[in-house]
């Protein structure tokens, strides 16, 4: 098991500097990431975004392993041509190491203006981590909806108004689309979770084929929560099961973290401000408990899942 | 050795004896062969390259700029839509500086949707920061391709080689290859400038630049452009002096004491040669000039060729819709417009979406630019 004390002796591959916002998850995700990628080097690709504004600003870089950033819907694709050359030096002989290569994109590069190139480059079977960090709307454009964003969150193309409580659609299930493409593993986890995220992070990179990873990371500018409060909101994600931490393993659902005491869906949404129309008119009411269901069913299908594999192996 | 093979198949061809480390592509009619072919290349292990059958034109590039920048020697293919939707990684590879080849069976843009051939593609990429280069023939295709792996790895640029779809891509000629190994040693190892997977060497590629370096990146890479005259005429004289072969930027066609010429680039060049000869039997004196390096575009060779006509007739398999004239014709006049005395230039657009264009009307188009005379700003060649 991952310990803290050993992980203060691994090199930090995201530098401090950077200019994150204070409290990006994002930024939290990405350093635990790479603190878990030790031992095998690893060469990078990002997405258009946040993460590669706010580390790569030329002369600058947070990067300490290879970086590349091409496009905005192209993490995929860009390290299906990375790994693609590594199968090539590999082959014949210039490269004799092991390396992994992980891609990372945010919800928008992912669920959205990616999707086409991720699923390609699942469906070859190329061999690197797929890296969703989630923070549920297009920050870096100024927080616009995107397919992952929940239902009734206030953004600035899904604004609250006299007639729409913000966004009308739930998100997609990334997750779905992701294991319908017969991936050996696919998890689902959050910031607060460190050792499950770092732990999962490990297990990616020791897989053969493509692996995908979903981090929740709480953003204090398009949540509208206190700086202080991201790694909160995070754990708050998992308690009300807005957020189940989960993976995808060789065909089997495995929850990893079942809350002991389920918190409803207000706990989440009321630090922030996205949802805080929803508290201020009565029409908010419908909205959340229609999340709240939503929620529930999304859960209470996971739990199906998970035990109908138990099942079957028994 | 001698072989008959259409376009496609001598692009496909010398691909394999390039044999180029990456290979990531997506299939569409015209280029479709040159992918197919290639397939069959690797699925018989006649080469050493890694195939990547990507979903799309856009991951193609994508996946093409990850190979390029882990530091292999990549090559793709394709055409028309396929060209456009790629559109905005082309930027990215040249930001790079990435030598990426690929080739492209010109076609037309949709809509009408329409599969034949005409220049609107790589037109419509101009701007990209590729090498273009327009060919005559199957053979020039096939010379062309081998000599602009060289001429992008030396210039650090993309490059791009056009044959005309259908009317190349689909039409056998008879061709003379070269033996595989006359091509490797003609281009030697691929040196890349850094390498992504060098991981002892972190680097960063791809970074975001505000204000205060962007504009220095793009200077560089303008440099790269105008510099790379030097690699083009260097690969075609080592590739002449290997193999008999020469070419240049521009070629003369009966243009001594040519009055009246016309430039064009493309498979057309035969077609115009044609009409020259016509019309030289009758005494006219007319010649033509054909372009094939589109990009860089090398003003002092087209200054000190065109200064001296009366008259030139630009010829455009492409309309720039509303522009003063078809793309070719604009740069060719903004070549020439700081001469004292300048020949008189007229625009024709003729050929789109694979319409014919005959010895006739090339002869016709002649004999209008030897007249002096023009009417309208562009003519459109034989559309109704």
């Amino acid at each position: 098991m991952l310990k803290l004390a050993d992980l203060t002796k691994n090199a930090e591959l995201f530098s401090q500097g950077h200019r994150a916002c204070a409290g990006c998850g994002e930024a939290l995700a990405v350093r635990q990431i790479l603190l878990a990628a030790q031992g095998i080097p690893v060469v990078t690709a990002m997405a258009t975004g946040c993460l590669e504004i706010f580390s790569s600003i030329y002369p600058h870089s947070a990067w300490q392993v290879p970086m590349i950033h091409t496009a905005f819907e192209t993490a995929a694709s860009t390290a299906a041509g990375i790994e693609t050359a590594y199968r090539f030096f590999r082959k014949t002989g210039k490269i004799k190491e092991e390396i992994r290569i992980i891609a990372f994109a945010g919800d928008g590069g992912t669920y959205d203006i990616g999707l086409q190139a991720l699923s390609g480059a699942l469906e070859r079977r190329h061999r690197f981590l797929y890296v969703c960090t989630n923070n549920e709307a297009y920050m870096n454009t100024g927080i616009q909806r995107s397919s992952a964003t929940p239902y009734g969150a206030d953004t600035t193309t899904s604004p609250a108004g006299k007639v729409l409580p913000g966004k009308v659609q739930h998100r997609k299930n990334i997750m779905e689309i992701v294991i319908a493409h017969d991936v050996p593993y696919a998890a689902q986890t959050t910031i607060f979770f460190w050792r499950d995220l770092m732990s999962k992070v490990q297990k990616a990179l020791a897989t053969d084929g493509p692996t995908f990873l979903n981090v929740l990371v709480p953003c204090p500018l398009g949540w509208r929560h206190p700086s202080s409060e991201t790694v909160k909101l995070s754990k708050l994600a998992a308690d009300t099961c807005y957020w189940p931490i989960y993976e995808f393993e060789n065909g089997q659902y495995k929850m990893n973290y079942k809350p002991q005491k389920r918190l409803p869906i207000e706990e989440f949404l009321k630090p922030q401000g996205r949802f805080r129309h929803l508290f201020q008119k009565t029409e908010g009411k419908e909205v959340i408990s229609e999340l709240q269901r939503y929620i529930d069913e999304q859960w209470q299908l996971l739990l199906k899942k998970e035990a109908a594999f138990a099942h079957r192996e028994g | 050795m001698i072989l008959a093979k259409t376009g496609n198949e001598a692009l496909a061809y010398a691909m394999k004896q390039i044999n180029p480390d990456v290979v990531a592509a997506y299939p569409i009619t015209p280029s479709t062969e040159i992918v197919q072919i290639f397939s069959t290349y690797v699925s018989d292990g006649e080469v050493d390259s890694e195939f990547v059958a990507v979903e799309s034109e856009h991951s193609a590039m994508a996946a093409c700029i990850g190979a390029a920048a882990a530091g292999c020697r990549v090559m793709t293919a394709t055409a028309s839509q396929g060209l456009a939707l790629m559109h905005e990684m082309l930027f990215i590879a040249a930001g790079l500086r990435l030598p990426i080849v690929m080739s492209v069976a010109s076609r037309s843009l949709s809509s009408p949707l329409n599969i034949h051939g005409d220049h609107s593609d790589s037109l419509a990429s101009r701007d990209s920061g590729w090498l273009q280069f327009f060919c005559e023939t199957v053979q020039e295709g096939y010379d062309t391709l081998i000599q602009a792996v060289k001429i992008a790895e030396k210039a650090y640029l993309p490059a791009l080689v056009a044959i005309d779809g259908f009317i190349l891509s689909h039409c056998q000629e008879r061709i003379e290859t070269l033996t595989d190994s006359e091509v490797r040693d003609f281009l030697g190892p691929f040196k890349p400038n850094y390498n992504l997977l060098d991981w002892h060497n972190p680097i960063l590629v791809g970074p975001a630049t505000l204000q205060d370096y962007y504009f220095e990146f793009k200077r560089g890479e303008i440099e790269g452009m105008n510099r790379a005259i030097e690699a083009i005429e260097a690969a075609q004289e080592e590739f002449g002096k290997r193999f008999g072969r020469w070419y240049q930027v521009i070629e003369e066609y009966r243009c001594d004491d040519a009055e009246a010429v016309l430039v064009l680039m493309g498979s057309a060049c035969g077609t115009c040669r044609v009409a020259v000869d016509r019309l030289r039997e009758k005494g006219m004196k007319v010649g033509m000039v054909k372009l094939r390096v589109f990009r860089p575009l090398v003003h002092s060779i087209l200054k000190n060729c065109l200064r001296r006509f009366k008259s030139i007739g630009v010829l455009d398999r492409v309309d720039a819709v509303n522009s003063y004239g078809g793309p070719l014709f604009t740069e060719i006049t903004s070549v020439l417009y700081d001469l004292p005395e300048r020949p008189n230039v007229f625009s024709y657009v003729y050929g789109l979406g694979g319409r014919e264009f005959t010895p006739e009307d090339a002869a016709g188009v002649l004999e209008a630019v030897l007249g002096g005379k023009k009417e309208e700003l562009v003519t459109y060649i034989g559309v109704r």
